[in-house]
This record gives structure tokens, sequence and C-alpha cells, in this order.
């Protein structure tokens, strides 16, 4: 997917004019540089900028990466910045634009997501920051006439015998030389930032003064706001509508049938007018493809699509039912049922986007854009532009936790054809209400899963047979060659199939059909892995007479890094935690550790509960291993945070229909975890000299099989079925 | 309607129908952009600002009714109390994506001008009608004692 802008034009736009040295990448990947200005390089080769150096020595670094919380603006700088020996105040942050260059290397285009960011960037930023240190050496040794190797740089300045000067003096003769291909890194033993404990977040400032901008702040010249009215149901679409009293509204504009029949556009001179008037308008909707099903249904198709025989068989090792029978019957056995409700990702801030028309033609995004490699191509081909015509500007994203990532860039669509709609000369401010947010699907899909499992006289497990139900994500968007092979889709499966765990597995696969679009949800086909595996595992401890962390143990070959890391942190949160496996009187502790986005990650909570019954979550102990811990701070409010958005989730939330209308209005009917809810959360982070994986997404999996487990321990009640709080389970 | 608001210590004149929130107004009009819009029914508190000293819910806060009351918004809080909060939430990092933090912090603002030495129970139930989806609530409660102590120091 190509993707490309007018590289000069970027420059421009970002007021970056005074730089004197960029450094960054072409498209095949080669470091390249130049003086400010022209982006191309000395040999005329094309390139985007991943370094600027101005001539007063302040250094920025482009993020390809969005930030979403996650904190990319921090550790991309600190990459950067680590290899040029920067003083940390001396670095700024921008958002790079979209453009090729500037592709997630683990993914080919550009984009965030899986938890890739850092592990992505590691090596890349670094050279980029080599790079340039390198040729401000070069260019001081020439000025000097000393060799390359006397010169040295820290915090800004070059300095070599009674030479001595600031990186700025340097840029403009830095910018004629040509980098090196490969320019030498530093060392782990050198680091002076990476894994530095705090540096502070670039984004705290902006963030606590009201100045950060997010997407929902931009206000351009001539530009209306936008309300989408849509169908109730999923797969309707529009016949007619009606305007009622909406031009009464003061403020109110127009109201358009956008041009795809997917609703009605109402545009107003202020958000609030938009908000307003869509309440006047009445439409009738074609609901000859739409979904009717209520909640219920739904729960009684896939239970029957879990009694049927599996579609798929993933691990090719042919009848599951005899494999569940032979396991069922064995001396000792366990066996559960799971339902995993949908999830609304609700990020704070709504989803919304600007779209303006540019003076030569084409058109700019303004967003807080998570994938402008789906993006990008998306505007251009709708509004039958070239992609060159297409610019995005990024900015602060309030959350995502997948949102704003989708395959058919679902909100960018409809600003589009909302524009396009009204003529293509006016800006247009697409802004969603929080309920237009719960009510507008790309949820976590729901998920039924059934594991017989049988105890060997080992005392190990000697079978386990898996079948899952689920509406496969990726089939039928972009990413689906990358995710589904014969027929499996594997983020249906991830976190079980390809456990560390040494188990002898069975797992079938049927995949759920709707026309209700779903969405990765923070961690993926983990929020629903962690908890089956977790909690089976802690079942068949029990019915193996077991110790929960004895018995996960006994299921690892320390031998194999991989198992090794799984223990490791296994261990580290027993040993953090004082897991002793005892009994504790009206309180329970649960562990649970799962592997994800190639980092690992267990959790032990401790509850307690009331004389009414209820349950208090007081404390949670964490330990990581993600590699080698770029900025160890951001680390832990990672864990923290995803920690808490798990609990949320499996505590009490629920996207429910009746006859294929969304229940759920706004959030006292979909509760966010508040902080009364919030236990104690300690994080321990494995010291590692790898490299750097994901930490976005794996605090999640393991958090609400640990609560469960810790419930099970104070209570007996063994909950499969989610939310808690539908299920049984009264929290205090 | 043409309506006077005091608000950071100006007085604006601001053309709007009286039912409109003073959310929209704060932010449409008059271009201050730090109050958040989160839910729109007073359940998640992004939108929180002081209201002669006293945090309200700008989303569902009619802006004829805030008649002769000063308004103070994120981009203006100056008390020591303010100034604490903010300095406390740069020290400790507690930011995420950032999107309820102005409202957090106003809130947080609120609490300690009212109660100088909070306890963990007191910033919960004070704090209890901020929603944050990243789930900074443990750095928010380090982040109010810190402040307290600045303020005591």
């Amino acid at each position: 997917m190509k993707t490309s802008m007018n590289r000069r034009n970027f420059l421009k736009t970002t007021g970056a004019i005074s730089a004197s040295l960029v450094v960054g990448f072409n498209t095949s990947g080669a470091l390249a540089a130049s003086d400010s200005g022209a982006q191309t390089d000395t040999l005329s080769n094309a390139f985007n900028p991943f370094v600027m150096i101005d001539d007063s020595g302040v250094v920025t670094v482009l993020t390809k990466h969005f930030e979403m919380g996650q904190g990319t603006t921090t550790g991309l700088t600190t990459l950067v910045a680590e290899e040029m020996d920067l003083d940390w105040s001396q670095v700024k942050v921008g958002f790079a634009p979209s453009h090729d260059d500037y592709k997630n290397l683990a993914f080919g285009g550009q984009g965030t997501g899986g938890s890739t960011a850092i592990g992505n960037s590691y090596t890349q930023y670094r050279q980029a920051g080599a790079a340039a240190r390198d040729m401000l050496v070069r260019a001081a040794a020439d000025a000097w006439g000393v060799e390359a190797d006397s010169v040295s740089m820290s915090e800004g300045i070059l300095s070599s015998g009674d030479n001595k000067g600031s990186i700025g003096d340097f840029v403009k003769a830095a910018a004629a030389l040509k980098p090196v291909a490969e320019p030498a890194l530093k060392s782990m033993a050198d680091f002076k930032l990476i894994g530095k404990d705090k540096l502070p977040r670039k984004d705290s400032f902006a963030k606590t003064t009201g100045t950060a901008t997010f997407a929902m702040d931009v206000k351009v010249p001539n530009m209306v706001y936008v309300t989408i009215l849509r169908s109730p149901k999923f797969g309707g679409t529009l016949k007619s509508f009606e305007a009622g009293d909406a031009a009464s509204v003061n403020g109110f504009v127009d109201a358009k049938a956008l041009p795809n029949k997917a609703g009605v556009a109402i545009y107003a001179n202020s958000t609030w007018a938009a908000i307003k008037a869509r309440k006047s308008i009445t439409a009738e909707w074609d609901d000859s493809g739409a979904d009717a099903r209520g909640t219920a249904e739904m729960v009684s198709e896939y239970t029957d699509k879990l009694n049927a025989d599996p579609t798929y068989d993933v691990t090719g090792k042919g009848d599951l039912a005899a494999v569940e029978k032979a396991a069922a019957s064995a001396e000792k056995s366990v066996s559960a049922d799971f339902m995993f409700p949908l999830l609304a990702h609700a990020p704070m801030e709504p989803l919304n986007c600007v779209i303006e028309p540019t003076a030569e033609g084409g058109l700019r995004l303004h967003d807080g854009c998570q994938f402008p490699m789906i993006t990008h191509p998306t505007l251009a081909a709708i509004a039958e532009l070239p992609p060159e015509k297409v610019e995005i500007e990024t900015y602060y994203a309030g959350g995502s936790f997948g949102r704003r990532a989708n395959g058919a860039s679902d909100y960018h669509v409809e600003a589009i054809m909302a524009y396009l709609a009204l003529g293509g000369t006016k800006a247009v401010k697409l802004v969603w209400t929080r309920e237009d947010d719960l009510a507008g699907g790309f949820y976590r899909p729901m998920s039924a899963q059934r594991a017989t499992i049988s105890i060997g006289d080992d005392g190990k497990i000697a079978n386990w047979a898996h079948r899952t139900v689920a509406q496969s994500i990726f089939k039928g968007g972009p990413l689906e060659g990358m995710a589904v092979h014969e027929g499996v889709d594997h983020f249906s499966v991830e976190g079980i199939v390809d456990t560390p765990y040494q188990l002898p597995m069975s797992i079938g696969l049927t995949d759920y059909e709707s026309p209700m679009p779903v969405l990765w949800w923070r961690s993926v086909g983990h929020s629903q892995s962690g908890y089956t595996m977790e909690v089976l595992m802690d079942m068949a401890a029990e019915a193996a007479g077991a110790d929960p962390v004895e018995f996960r143990l006994a299921h690892l070959d320390e031998s194999v890094e991989d198992q090794a890391r799984f223990a490791g942190v296994l261990k580290l949160a027993a040993e953090k935690s004082g897991w002793d496996g005892k009994p504790m009187k009206g309180k329970g502790r649960g562990i649970a550790v799962h592997k994800s986005f190639n980092s690992y990650v267990a959790e032990v909570i401790e509850v307690s509960v009331n004389d009414k019954g209820a349950i208090s979550i007081d404390k949670a102990t964490c330990a990581v291993d993600c590699g080698i811990a770029v900025n160890p701070d951001v680390v832990r409010a990672q864990l923290e945070g995803a920690l808490g958005y798990g609990l949320g989730a499996i505590m009490r939330n629920q996207v429910t229909m009746t006859d294929g209308v969304v229940d759920q209005k706004n959030f006292p009917d979909y509760e966010p975890l508040r902080i009364t809810d919030m236990p104690d959360v300690e994080v321990h982070i494995v010291e590692s000299e790898l490299a750097p994986s994901g930490v976005g997404e794996p605090g999640l999996p393991p958090a609400g099989p640990a609560l469960a487990n810790a419930i099970y321990a104070a209570t007996g009640k063994r909950i499969t079925k989610l939310p808690l709080e539908s299920n049984g389970v009264t929290f205090a | 309607m043409a309506i006077q608001l005091k608000i950071n210590g100006e007085t604006k004149e601001v053309n709007a129908d009286a039912d409109t929130p003073l959310l929209w107004v704060i932010r449409d009009e008059l271009n201050m952009t730090g109050t958040k819009f989160g839910c729109g029914v007073a359940s998640c508190g992004s939108c929180t600002v002081h209201i002669d000293g006293q945090p309200q819910r700008s989303c569902v806060f009619p802006v004829s009714a805030v008649g002769e009351a000063e308004v103070t918004t994120i981009e203006a809080v100056s008390t020591p109390q303010a100034k604490a909060v903010q300095a406390a939430w740069q020290e400790l990092d507690v930011v995420q994506c950032g999107y309820c933090q102005s409202g957090q912090i106003m809130s947080a603002i609120g609490l300690l001008s009212s109660n100088a030495k909070p306890s963990d129970e007191d910033i919960d139930a004070y704090m209890g009608g901020n929603a944050c989806r990243c789930a900074t609530y443990q750095r928010i409660r380090a982040a109010i004692h810190r402040a307290s102590d600045m303020l005591e120091a």
C-alpha cells in the first residue's frame, strides 16, 4: 500500500524551515540526510526526516507512531537522544506526516498497533540518532582539523582538546556530508537514557495544562460541525429522511444523505447545534440486510456452534470429540464452558476528525490517526484524488485501545462522505457522541470456548481438548493475508495455540458470522484466551491437587528461553506478592501468567470479601519481561493501565442487543473502571538484554483470570461467563 | 441570545441559546479547548470547570445558569492548590492519553481546596465521578497526596 505526499510541503507545514540538519530514511530504508528545506539528499534521493537539528542546537524527533497514551512520543525520542547523548530537555517531539517512509517495520505500512512501536523502532530510531551524531562529529573534526575519533559529543556540545562548540554550529557542514550506511550504535553498557528510571514523559506538561491538542480541539477556517444519524441496526441502509424541526435549531446548516447510504449528515455551526438538530431528524431504513438478532439469540447460536463439530481442525489432530470423550472419562479431569461478551473500546475522546480542502485542490485530514496506511489511500480513493493530494496531520489521540485502527477507516469514511455531500469546499468536523461510540460497532467479538482436560498419573495434563467459536476480526479486511491461514484466523485462537506451556492440545475452531463489525480490542484474542487458559490451569491444578504456581511450572521446560521467561515472571510475581498457596480468611489470592506481543506478564491479585459477600480488589502485583525496558516508568504505567482496563471490562462491561439494537446508551450503562475500583498496583520489571517487545497490551490478559482465580480462592465461585457482575459476583 | 460570561478573569460576550451547555460555549465559541467533551451526561468528568471555585460538569450546566458567577478553566487555574496539583501530576507522570486529565486536575484542585490532607478514602469518594479509561487512578491518588505534601511544605 503506497502513500505519498509532497515532502517539501511537510517541512513548510510543520514550520521547521530553520532545521539545518535533517536525517531520515528513504523508502528503501537507507539512511539519508540533507540541509533544511528540500527533502532530497546530496544524491537527490527523496527521503523523510526522522531527526531534525536546527542551528540553535534544538533537536526534534518525528515519531512515525501516534500517541494514544502508550508513551511513544517519549520512547522514540529516548532512542534518538540516547545515541546523540543529548540532554533530555534539548529534545522536542513532533508527529510524522503520512508517508510510506514511516512504515511500521512490523507491518510494512504506517500504523500503530500490536504493541509494536518500540520494538520495530528500536534499531531504526537509534540509527537515525547515531547517523546524526556521526555527521556532526565529522563536521566538527573537519572544521578543527582533528581526527574524528578525538571529537566527543555530549549534551549538545562537541569538543576536542581546546575546541568546543554547540551542535547547532555544525549542522550546516554536517548536512553536506553523506551519512554512513550503518552507523555504530552504543553498547548497552553505555546507555544513559535507555532504561533510566525515570525520564519525564514528553507529553506531561501539555496534558496537565490543557494545551495538548487533540483532533477534537481542531478548528480550521470555513468549517462546519457534523453529526451523523446512523441505522439503529447493523447492516441497515438509509431509504429516506425528514429534516423535521432541525431548521429551527440555531446554527443548523443543512442535512444530507451520505452518498453511501450509511446515514444522514447533519451540518451546523457548532458541535452543540449539530447534536441538537440531529434529534429532530427522522429516517427510514432498509433493514433487509440488517442484523436483528438479540444477545440471547446470539448466545444460543454460539452455544449451538460450540456443540457442533468444529469447522477447522487447528492442530491437525483429527476427531476432537473423541479426544474430549477420552479426556472426560479419565480419573481426574476438568471441563468448562466459557462465554465472553461484546466489548466497546470507549476511548475517552469520542471519535472525530476534520477534513478540509487544501489550496492545491486536495484535502487534509486532521486526526489522531492510528493507521495512515489504510486511511490515506481510503480517503484518496473516495475523493478520487491521487494519494499525493491527501495529507494527514496527526494529533494526540484521547485513547484508542484498538478503536482508531480500523481496516474500514469507518469514521474517516463518514467524514469524507459528509465532506463530499456538502460539495467539498467547506471543511467538516465530524464529531461522535458517547452514545454514537457505544452503539457504533467494531466491538471486541464474543467468543464461546470449551475445554476438556485430563490429568495423568504423573499429575500433569495428559490431554487438553479445546474448541472455540468466534467472529473473525481479520477475514474480509485488508490484513487478512497476514492473519488467516487455511481458514483459521490466528487471532481467534492466539494465546491458546501458541502458549509457552507444554500441553498436548487439540484445538477446533468455528467462525461466527454477522454483519456487525468487530475489531481488535486491547490485546485482541488474548483478551479471551488469557482468561480461559489461566482459569483452566487453576482448575487443572486443583484437580491434580497441586499448588497453582508449582503446577504451572511443571508444564514449562526452563531450558528453552521462551518458557524460561514465562516461568521467570511467574516466579517473580509469586515471590513479590508473598505467594504461599495457603488459604486466607476472608481473602483470596489468584495468579495468572500470559505471553502476548512477545512479552511475558504474570499478575497476582488479592481480594477481600465483606460480610455481605461483596468483593474488593485490594492489591495487584505484576511482573513483566519485555526485553530491554526503554522507559521503565512508561512500562509500569502501561502495566498499571492495562490491568485496570482489563479489570473494568471483566468486572462489569458488556455490549448487549435487543432485536439488533444496542442496549447501552452512555457510560452509566457501560460503567468504566473508577478510582474506587482500582487496587494498589506494584510492577516489577525483569532486567533483560533482549530486544524490547510490547507493553501496551500484555498487561491485560492476566488481569481477568488473576481476579477470577482470587475470587474462587475467596468464595469458591468459579466464574466462566463474563462479565463477573452479571454472573453472580458483587463488588464492594 | 447574547450572554455575558465571566471567565478566566475576563468578561466575554457570547451568542448562544440559553440551554446550550457551558462546555460548548467554552470550546466552540471561546476556543478554550482544554476542557473536554467525554460523555455529555455528567458521567465522566472530562468537562469539569470551576464555577465560583467549585468543580462543576460543564457538559450539563446551561450557559444561562452561570449568571454572575466566575468560571475558571484548566487554562487559567492559578491558586496554590492548582499549581501544586499540576506540579505533582508532572512529577509523577500521571497522564497517559491525557484526554480526561484536565477534568481530573480540576476535580483534584477542588478536593485540595476543601480538604488539605485527604486520605485515600477521601480521594476515592471525591474523584469517583472522574473516569479515566487509561486507568491512571493509582497515580492520581499518589499525585493528590504529593500535591498535599507540597502545599504543606
